[in-house]
């Protein structure tokens, strides 16, 4: 068996928005971009790393998705509970000065955690979680 | 688009903009816990009373502000009293508490047991185990209501969210021996 992990998927609920994040606030490189309005599929990804992508994709656009669940998850984004992500790097307080100016929303300041890591946590446009834990 | 049906994108869409409202506030009490936040203030930086804040935040969390907010404190307070160097009552200030009695009431419905008698079962056990090679017996009988033998192996931010305790889910009182 030779099975990397290639890509995982978040939702977006404002595609322009969600692309400015990850590429100008998280500093990934785009590497697609297709669809239109609404329906855009959007891969982004760490420079120096083509394998391991995140492909920011419009919620519940699988046409088997029935009316009231897609109310659920639209509300469970604008909540906060629905998708999230555990990123690494090896300066935490470095990244999180970077990350935090402009208007991005945080959740919690880089924090020494009792279970022997720190990390800290922040929103992104569709109300993502977005955590990040420090390599050492 | 008709005009019933563009009525009902708009109220969807104001629906979904109190949501993120909401999250703001409670990703607030997440950030800044420790600070003398009281549900006034907090209502106010979104614009909203505070009556209308907490119903509010109850409908789509099903807890409180408030009740969320001393959750919060009380999970950060059981780490700290773990570490054995801060008393009770420097942890209780620690997490933004301003009242000894409401914490010390509060961290005992959630942890089923006073913050005291938690400090020095975490005591005991930290002497009793070289760090990290407490069985999970030995833990079972220090956690108290949160347990760590089951938790293993997770990420740690996902073990953080199934250990923290939970409103509506306190710590059951200590069993009735059977007659």
């Amino acid at each position: 068996m030779d099975i990397t992990i290639h890509t995982t998927s978040l939702p977006h609920d404002d595609p322009d928005a969600s692309l400015a994040f990850y590429r100008d606030v998280l500093g990934f490189e785009v590497r697609s971009d297709v669809g239109q309005g609404r329906m855009r599929w959007i891969t982004v990804g760490p420079a120096g790393q083509p394998d391991t992508s995140i492909l920011l994709a419009p919620p519940a656009a699988d046409p088997g998705i029935t009316e009231d669940e897609r109310r659920t998850i639209t509300e469970m984004m604008a909540k906060g509970t629905y998708g999230w992500i555990l990123l690494a790097t090896p300066d935490l307080d470095a990244t999180f000065e970077k990350v935090q100016a402009g208007d991005t929303e945080v959740v919690q300041e880089p924090t020494e955690q009792p279970y022997g890591i720190r990390d800290c946590a922040l929103r992104d446009p569709a109300g993502n979680l977005i955590r990040i834990q420090e390599l050492r | 688009m008709c005009q019933s049906e563009w009525r009902r994108a708009r109220v969807e869409a104001q629906r979904l903009a109190d949501l993120a409202r909401l999250r703001r506030v409670r990703d607030r009490i997440d950030r800044e816990y420790a600070l003398p936040l009281n549900v006034e203030a907090l209502a106010r930086d979104v614009n909203m009373s505070a009556g209308h804040l907490s119903r509010q935040f109850r409908a789509a969390y099903g807890e409180s502000p408030y009740s969320y907010l001393m959750t919060r404190r009380i999970e950060r307070a059981t780490a700290l009293l773990r570490r054995g160097d801060l008393s009770v009552t420097e942890v209780c200030f620690a997490v933004g508490c301003a009242s000894l009695g409401t914490f010390t009431t509060r961290f005992t419905e959630l942890v089923g047991m006073p913050p005291g008698a938690f400090r020095r079962q975490a005591a005991a056990t930290a002497a009793a185990e070289p760090a990290g090679a407490a069985g999970p017996a030995s833990q079972r009988e220090a956690g108290a209501a949160i347990t760590v033998d089951t938790v293993e192996g997770m990420p740690a931010c996902v073990a953080k969210q199934v250990t923290r305790p939970v409103r509506n889910r306190e710590a059951p009182a200590a069993g009735q021996p059977l007659a």
